[in-house]
């Protein structure tokens, strides 16, 4: 069964090699070379995104495979990948000022940056239980190490403490689920797997359980959300806006290609823990934010509520459902990076501040950064004609078409109770007494804001490429 | 009496429980909670060459040095962090992880 090896087979592969190579030879540049390298270091950092997202567009079109089908690049994959790069392309641009006042020029955070983002390419190609949990480790690694690079701060090093000991333990059930998985199927590729759970058993239940326990902790929803808040508080803010993106991307990717492809003889089974899931992670991301007086905590409680909705449409299980998590991800990542780049613009003479009622009064002395925020938080709320509007609609169209009612109701419902912080905010930002005003943004964080921001609120007028795009992604997985 | 794969897999459960408890049960100090997830992933190695050798198949075997190597990395990395934890913190312990309520 196995084919000779050739250059051929590593087609598939070019981008991750492309940023494995050039994030190790980052590594030897920075090594090797003074700290007046560092800036050099980040622009070529995000060059490499650049060009590993370039490359992968440029291969050959359809479904490629590689190492005998555990390496699977298609729709799904482009679709995800794209939105993965984009994520850490932005997280890196956006650290480049925080980076050189606050962190002394450290040059390793764009390198793990990187490493971080090739486990997520090979994370979301993953179509085997052993590629999938050495893209889980490549992604998480650097992630623990990059919550914990504010290495003089206690809370930078206190949340890469704890992120590091709860996502150990998240691999470890993960991993056990793997092995009961692998043992009553007698393979590890999603396709054998698939098969096997046509014949079914209980073995196998047992084992998914565990492996949802594990994916549920990497895109932090309801059970095994606990590490979110702290490690979104403790980490520096542009790791914190590195968090809320592309690792959500990647885990989503995981659990749904895991659970579609590998699961597709007990439905029945996986939905009712995925209902369960999603409603309890909207339901907390709404009632737990709304006493929140720290931004990323707050955002932290967000993401939570956010991660639920979209799991709404994994658990409807159907073509339709899939495209509703996939533009739900695009759309949520636009999002999240639009309001970190305000988070990390809350700077002034005392340092910076993160406490929503700082930015009372933003309106008068920032209006085009209010704006922006504003139409940011309208679009998390659900808001329409905001892209967050279409986002939760795909979600909730899926779930009613595929018979879920109450998941729907309750998701309703949850939106219109986090609605109420997001416009809390916006009050504070409008008709609060104003307070002394930020630094002026720096130019890269404008830009993403700007970006973020049209994106939100032009989407509606031509929706198509991304809806169309996001479409044919979920039919390459049926 | 002959020793089957149902054995192998009690031990497995019984460890990966232990090793569940160690984390959550400690109160003591961080390196404890790092030797309990070694035993996690133990246990599943444990599982998966029990699983391998009685299904003749021998991706579990690769599966469990794969484990191995992974779990090597994840303690280099976690005892990295612990010594910058100390240096801000001056202690272990695992009650003084307290900065941040969650």
């Amino acid at each position: 069964m196995n084919a000779a090896p050739s250059v051929s087979n590593l087609v598939p592969l070019l981008p991750e090699i492309v940023l494995g190579v050039g994030g190790m030879a980052l590594l030897m540049l920075g090594v090797y070379r003074d700290a007046r390298m560092v800036r050099l270091i980040d622009y070529a950092a995000i060059a490499l995104l650049v060009v590993a997202g370039a490359v992968l567009l440029l291969l050959p079109a359809g479904k490629l495979t590689s190492f005998d089908g555990s390496f699977v690049v298609d729709d799904f994959a482009r679709f995800l990948k794209i939105l993965a790069l984009i994520g850490s392309a932005a997280a890196i641009a956006m650290s480049l000022d925080y980076a050189e006042r606050e962190l002394q020029q450290r040059f390793e955070y764009s390198v793990l940056i990187v490493l971080s983002t090739l486990g997520m390419l090979m994370l979301i190609s993953a179509a085997d239980l052993i590629a999938l949990y050495l893209g889980l480790e490549l992604m998480s690694l650097p992630l623990y190490v990059v919550a914990a690079s504010h290495r003089n701060s206690l809370r930078s090093t206190e949340a890469g403490l704890k992120y590091f000991v709860l996502g150990a333990l998240s691999s470890g059930m993960l991993l056990y689920g793997a092995s009961l998985v692998y043992g009553f199927a007698g393979t590890v590729t999603f396709s054998g797997i698939a098969q096997a759970t046509a014949r079914g058993g209980t073995g196998l239940i047992f084992g998914l359980v565990f492996l949802f326990a594990g994916f549920c902790f990497k895109v932090s929803a309801v059970p095994f959300h606990m590490w979110t808040p702290d490690v979104y508080e403790g980490a520096p803010t542009p790791v914190t806006a590195f968090f809320a993106a592309a690792p959500k991307v990647a885990g989503l990717a995981m659990f749904v290609r895991a659970t579609i492809v590998a699961f597709p003889g007990i439905v029945s089974q996986w939905q009712q823990i995925l209902v369960f899931v999603s409603i309890a992670s909207m339901l907390l991301g709404a009632f737990a934010a709304i006493g929140q007086r720290n931004f990323k905590r707050l955002m932290a409680y967000s993401s939570i509520g956010h991660m639920g909705y979209a799991l709404i449409g994994l658990a409807a299980g159907t073509s339709q459902g899939v495209q509703g998590v996939l533009l739900y991800v695009a759309i949520y990542i636009t999002m999240t990076l639009g309001v970190f780049t305000v988070i990390l613009s809350m700077r002034r003479s005392t340092g910076m501040v993160e406490s929503i009622d700082q930015l009372a009064g933003l309106a008068r002395g920032h209006p085009a950064m209010a704006f922006f925020l504003a139409m940011l938080l309208f679009s998390m709320a659900g808001v329409p004609p905001l892209a967050g509007f279409f986002a939760k609609f795909y979600v909730f169209l899926a779930a009613i078409k595929a018979g879920l009612y109450v998941l729907a109701v309750v998701g309703v419902l949850a939106s219109v109770v986090g609605a109420y912080y997001y416009l809390a905010i916006i009050k504070i930002m409008y008709f609060d007494e104003p307070v002394e005003g930020f630094y002026k943004m720096p130019l890269e964080l404008k830009v993403v804001l700007a970006i973020c921001g049209l994106f939100n609120v032009l989407f509606f007028l031509y929706p198509g490429p991304l809806v169309g795009a996001a479409s044919a992604a979920a039919q390459s997985l049926f | 009496m002959t020793i089957g794969l149902g054995h192998y897999l009690s031990v497995g459960a019984i460890l990966f429980t232990l090793g569940i408890l160690g984390i959550f049960l400690n109160r003591k100090n961080v390196i404890v909670i790092l030797m309990s997830i070694e035993l996690v992933l133990l246990a599943v190695n444990i599982n998966l060459v029990a699983f391998s050798s009685f299904l003749g198949d021998i991706v579990g075997q690769v599966y469990a040095l794969i484990v191995l190597t992974v779990a090597a990395a994840e303690a280099a990395i976690g005892l990295a962090i612990l010594v910058a934890y100390f240096r801000n913190r001056g202690s272990i312990a695992v009650e003084d992880i307290n900065l941040m309520k969650g």
